[in-house]
Parts: structure tokens; sequence; C-alpha cells
């Protein structure tokens, strides 16, 4: 089977290691990693990426920026993507997900819940 | 013949004629006898072979009782050894789920120290401190506060959802927050639901301790809307990232003191020798 690619853009050098760690226990699965919005868009002009896992509070161009430019992008625009962050209200995830987000996880960060939502959305069993 | 003669001729003639019909008439008798005897006879050999019948499928009942009983028992033992490995399962079940849960915070903590330790550099390590304390344990405001043992004073370094200014100079010993600094055991408020905010006397203080030795403080006052209270894990977490933090402060502090004595050292020697 052909590597599932997932793009972790997060701001914070430790929180990109946690969620790729939990996410090296997914077989198949490679990980990319953009410390913010814009880099995420640049990563994915030359790569191909299966699915997006972005923090919402990040400097130049935070995740709720990113999820409307990906879902704006032909090419991109089939992404799933799902937000991890410390906005706990519902708004906030109402907002995202009306946005186009997928789903909606918040910290502090939980391996198990990460793993659950990679998993269902790049449909690995 | 005479008359007499003739009479007694008759006579005996009747007499045999009499004899022969009751001769007759017996053997009449025997050979019904000998009929009803042979039907009695065929009647018992009947009877004998039911019986037989009836005493073979009685055994056969009884063979088959007690198998069924056999069964019954073998039946009640598959279904209590079902109910058992059902019960293991769950338990096994749960102990997966502890288990996983275990290794994902041993591989949150093994992230954590690596970062912290990944460094000598202050600002960077009370930076690593303040997003494990963001991410990993669900603080939304909170301080980091170290001790100044000239002065015996613990004074915020860092801190997060609260201005630094905000946070006033705390004498060890004093208040909730020098009593931890000075004892080194952790503090954790019983309904952090019900916590009104007070500078003075935090949700959790967890002091900073190398070996023994106090160097700071995390003081918390808020945790994240959706982390209502604290899991048992986080108590463990706390004391070992609170750990890992005092040593990667400690040598961050050495390093930076190190760095100026020789800068300082250096400006003399080049002094010296111009």
């Amino acid at each position: 089977m052909a590597d599932k690619r997932i793009l972790i853009v997060e701001d914070s050098p430790t929180m990109r290691q946690l969620i790729a760690y939990s996410l090296k226990r997914l077989s198949g699965v490679s990980i990319v990693e953009a410390g913010d919005g814009v880099e995420a868009l640049k990563k994915m002009a030359t790569e191909t990426v299966d699915l997006i896992l972005t923090d919402i509070n990040m400097p130049i161009m935070d995740g709720l920026k990113l999820v409307s430019l990906v879902r704006g992008d032909a090419r991109l625009r089939n992404i799933p993507i799902a937000i991890i962050t410390t906005e706990g209200a519902a708004e906030d995830r109402e907002r995202a997900l009306a946005l186009g987000a997928n789903d909606y996880i918040v910290k502090p960060i939980q391996s198990g819940r990460v793993l659950a939502v990679a998993r269902e959305l790049l449909g690995i069993s | 013949m005479s008359s007499e003669e003739e009479k007694g001729l008759t006579s005996r003639a009747d007499e045999f004629l009499q004899m022969f019909k009751k001769g007759a008439e017996f053997t009449q008798e025997l050979m019904k006898e000998n009929e009803r005897l042979r039907y009695r006879i065929l009647q018992l050999e009947g009877e004998l072979q039911g019986n037989d019948i009836t005493v073979a499928m009685a055994e056969e009942n009884r063979l088959l009782a007690a198998r069924i009983e056999e069964l019954e028992q073998e039946k009640e033992e598959i279904l209590r050894r079902i109910r058992q490995i059902e019960t293991e399962n769950n338990d096994f079940a749960t102990r997966y789920v502890e288990i996983e849960e275990e290794n994902n915070n041993l591989a949150n903590l093994y992230i954590a120290s690596y970062q912290l330790h990944s460094t000598l550099d202050f600002r960077e390590v009370l930076q690593i401190i303040t997003e494990i304390i963001i991410n990993l344990i669900g603080a939304e405001e909170f301080a980091v506060m170290l001790l100044d043992e000239k002065t015996g004073f613990l004074g915020a370094v860092a801190a997060e959802g609260i201005a630094l200014e905000e946070l006033q100079k705390v004498r060890l010993g004093e208040g909730l927050i020098g009593t931890i600094a000075s004892t080194g055991e952790n503090f954790f408020a019983e309904d952090p639901e019900g916590y009104v905010r007070d500078l003075l006397s935090p949700m959790v203080c967890i002091p900073l301790k190398i070996k023994d030795h106090v160097i700071g403080v995390i003081v918390i006052y808020k945790l994240l809307l959706q982390k209502r209270s604290f899991a048992p894990v986080d108590f463990e977490l706390f004391t070992l990232l609170a750990g890992h933090a005092a040593t990667a402060i400690f040598s961050a502090k050495i390093y930076a003191d190190s760095e100026r004595r020789l800068s300082t050292m250096q400006g003399f020697i080049n002094l010296l020798t111009r």
C-alpha cells in the first residue's frame, strides 16, 4: 500500500513532535511538518498530502485561514482536515467545521483521539 | 339263539356304544384342552418377549438419562468457562486501554523531556515549559516562578494568560506558594471547578525540584475550558514534568552563568593581552 502522507501544521516543535510520535503508530504513514499556514501551503504546492492536522493559533497564517484556502483550492479541496487546538468552546468548533474542517480535536493532546481521527479520515481500519 | 342270549348281546352292544361315545367325548375334551394350552403357551411366549423389550428400553432410557445429565453438566461447565473468558476478556480490554493510556503518557513525557533537554537557552527552556503546560496539561493561565536564593523570594519568569507584572514576589515559606516552595509538596485544589482565581493562592502549585532542592514552582490559575478537572495521570505527569523542567532550567541557568563568566574572563584576557 502506498504511504499516506499527513501534514502537521503547528507552530510548537514540541507539539509537532508529540503529534508525529502518535501518528507513527499507524503503518504506511509518513509525516510532513509545517510551522504555520503559509509554510503548509508551500509544502502542499510540491508534495501530495492525504490529511492535514492543523492548530488554530499560529503566527503568519492561522489554521482557520489555512482551512478556508485549502477548501477554495480546486487541487487541494478534497484533502481531509482535522483541527487540533486549545479552543474548546462550541462556537470555535462550529466555526472550524463550517469553514470545511472534517474534525475538531481539543487539547490537552490525547494520542488515542488523534490516532482515531487520523484513521477515520484516512480510511485506515 | 335264544331270546336270553339275544338280550345279553344287545345289552353289551349298548354298553360298548356308550363306552365309545364317552371315549369320543373324552378325546374331544382332550383336544380342546390341548388347543387351549397351546394358545396359552403362545400367549406366555408373547408376554415374555414383550418383557424383554421393556427391560431393554428401560436400560436404554437409564443410559440416555445418564448421558443427558453428563451433557447438562458439560454444558454448565462450558457456560461457566465462557462467562469466565468473557470476564477475562473484559479485564484484558480494560488493561489494554490502561496500558495504551500509560504508553501514550510515557511517549508524551519522553517527548516533553527530550524537548526540555534539547536546549541550554534559558528563554527557550521556559518557552518549552509553557508549551508543555498548555498542550499536555491543559492549563490556560499559569506562571513559572523561580527562587532567588540570595533574597529568598520567588519571582515569576514566565506566564501565560496573566501579565508578569501582575504576579507579586513571594517570600519563601510565606503563603501557599511560599509554603509549597519550602516543603516541596505538590498542591492541588480539591475542587478545581469551584476555584476562584487568587494570584497568591493558585489552583495548582508544583515545586520545581532537583532531588530535594526546590528551585521554583509552577502555579496554575485556570484550566482550559474543556479540561474541567484533573485525571489521576495528571498528578504523576505534573511531578515528572516538573522534575525535568527543574533540571532543564537549572542547566540553562548554569550554562548562561558560565557563558557570562567566560565572556567576562575573555574581556579581561583581551584587556591584559592588548
